[in-house]
């Protein structure tokens, strides 16, 4: 008869759990070496490059791939309109019926497994994003990898992990308003910086008080941790979320109460303030809003896998309604998948942008990764509400990226330089 | 596997997109390497002889998942040697057989232009001219069976699962 999970070997996290499910083994601990099946594989345009893609001949099952056209979408360039067509000939000959292409369902990868219900608790999904751990929210074992990784993934079904430690945040009170997840992120990489080669496991009593949009807000930013996984134990919201949107059947896993932790932190909510990352470097690199308000700005952006929530298309709206954005700062929204931007027309929101003077585009990465939509020249400044603020990441090495909330970069496109988003939630 | 050649040393943090920076996105893969560090240390590329081995702090390669590790190793880098490694270019390093190590302390070891030895299976760190060594955390055998065969490619290309 086989073990229920109930009756499994204790002490281990919800993410060592999830690995030994998925890798037939009862235990697993960090240091090991799992290979595991592969529930979900998502392809994206960026694999089909000429200068990434290898031909695939074969295809494990293809009920478990999914293609999206996300990075440059629609095509900005003939390499990426190739890439496409590469893509769209790979779905034809296998039959993927879980196909994302330009038009009604288009959007960014890991905003399409929230909509679309493709994360599946207690199984593992691979993406060549770096932002897949953004599935993570969804309990359960979500890793960017390579462009290999995904060929070996898409082929044979199954994948390697090195099973890393894991340190828990236990969530505790309520964000004040105007405060989101992206200040608790950036509080996170201001205060512990990297963790590489280890987990992250989210909760506590916090989580609560935390939509889905926020928490994978977490999940997602998560990546600029140099996390190997990141996951939410589960709780009603979340299980009642997927289930909305899924009709395969899942089954999520909880950490085990004396699972061993690298370490334990526990991240009182209500005393996160508004946060900024200065140019170049997101870890370590967090002041409050304060310290840097009044630095002028050419560029606001709101949008990405991390950003282009429908709570933060609300967000923006809200800071923005009945005012216009500063001369000279151009204010770039894009909502992270098409279902999100219909939501926002419908509710809106995207009336109360575009009124402000802020340019809403299709669902995209666009700007997030300086490959089309905003790219920035030589000397400009940016603030952002995306992914990342390396140095050159959206576009020219010599253009300075602020990282920050959406209601901070809301906040200081009206200012026309860094501001604080307080005032507006009052 | 051994492995001997100059040092060259990098920070901490030392993300993809000083590795593989968006301008060099759209170039053949040949070109892409000349854009290593352009933005952080510009004409180190061309500094860099074939068999050289990178030195680096805390969380080397965070970042995105492009193929930043084929641009180091097509640069001629032999080896990479840091503190840590981000696990997703530790991935792409393993994939795309670009020889990679995590030793903790590795940063005291050498100053830039020292030569290293490596005895890579071991993961045994030695700076000869110091006299000092140091043991960092060798690569698992699972994973060094891939680099070996020449990354995942080849596997699969042997397996005729890809073209």
């Amino acid at each position: 008869m086989p073990m229920t999970w109930k009756e499994a070997p204790m002490g281990m996290t919800a993410i060592e759990k999830i690995l030994a499910r998925n890798s037939g083994q009862d235990v697993v601990r960090p240091g090991d070496i799992v290979t595991t099946k592969v529930e979900t594989a998502i392809l994206f345009d960026n694999n089909f490059m000429a200068t990434s893609w290898r031909e695939i001949l074969h295809v494990h099952d293809p009920e478990k791939v999914v293609v999206v056209f996300d990075h440059r979408a629609p095509a900005s360039h003939v390499l990426s309109a190739q890439a496409h067509q590469t893509g769209r000939e790979f779905v034809k000959r296998f039959g993927i019926s879980r196909f994302h292409d330009i038009g009604f369902d288009q959007g960014i990868s890991h905003a399409l497994v929230a909509d679309y219900g493709y994360g599946l608790p207690g199984t593992v999904l691979l993406c060549s994003d770096s932002h897949t751990c953004s599935a993570g929210v969804f309990n359960l074992a979500a890793r960017g990898v390579g462009s290999p990784d995904m060929a070996y993934a898409v082929t044979k079904g199954e994948t390697w992990f090195r099973v890393g430690e894991t340190v828990r945040y236990e969530l505790e009170g309520e964000l004040r308003p105007g405060v989101s997840a992206k200040d608790v992120f950036l509080h996170l990489a201001g205060t512990y910086g990297d963790h590489a080669t280890m987990n992250v496991e989210f909760s506590g009593p916090g989580l609560a008080g935390l939509s889905m949009n926020a928490r994978r807000t977490l999940t997602t930013m998560s990546a600029e941790l140099s996390v190997e996984f990141a996951t939410f134990e589960p709780d009603d919201i979340m299980l009642d979320f997927v289930a909305a949107r899924s009709d395969r059947a899942f089954a999520a896993v909880w950490p085990d109460e004396d699972a061993t932790y690298a370490d334990k932190r526990v991240v009182r909510l209500d005393q996160i303030e508004p946060l900024v990352a200065l140019p170049d470097a997101v870890l370590n690199n967090s002041k409050p809003v304060g310290d840097i308000a009044g630095q002028a700005i050419d560029q606001a952006f709101i949008g990405s896998c991390a950003n282009g929530t429908l709570d933060d298309l609300a967000i923006a709206a809200r800071v923005l309604e009945g005012k216009r954005v500063h001369d000279g700062v151009r204010l770039l929204v894009t909502p992270a998948t098409q279902n999100i931007y219909r939501e926002a027309l419908r509710l809106g929101y995207v009336q109360a942008i575009v009124d402000a003077g802020g340019v809403v585009t299709n669902a995209t990465c666009g700007a997030c990764g300086g490959g089309s939509l905003g790219v920035l020249g030589p000397g400009e400044t940016c603030i952002t509400a995306s992914t990342r603020n390396f140095k050159g990441r959206m576009g020219d090495a010599d253009a300075r990226i602020y990282m920050a909330s959406p209601a901070t970069v809301a906040a200081s496109a009206l200012q026309g330089s860094i501001a604080s988003p307080l005032e507006y939630f009052p | 596997m051994r492995i001997e050649g100059r040092v060259w040393l990098a920070g901490d943090n030392i993300n993809t997109d000083l590795i593989l920076p968006i301008q060099a996105y759209y170039l053949s893969v040949e070109e892409q390497p000349a854009w290593v560090f352009s933005a952080n240390r510009p004409g180190w590329s061309d500094e860099v002889t074939p068999g050289d081995i990178l030195v680096a702090g805390r969380n080397f390669g965070v970042g995105s998942s492009r193929p930043a590790a084929r641009s180091l190793k097509n640069l001629g880098l032999a080896c990479l040697l840091a503190e840590s490694i981000n696990g997703l270019f530790y991935r792409n390093a393993v994939n795309f057989a670009f020889p990679s190590l995590e030793a903790p302390g590795i940063t005291g070891l050498f100053q830039e232009g020292e030569t290293a030895e490596i005895d890579f299976d071991a993961a045994e760190i030695n700076n000869p001219k110091r006299g000092e060594r140091l043991t960092g955390t060798p690569m698992p055998p699972q994973l060094l069976r891939i680099l070996k065969a020449g990354g995942i490619y080849p596997l699969l290309q042997s397996e005729n699962l890809i073209r």
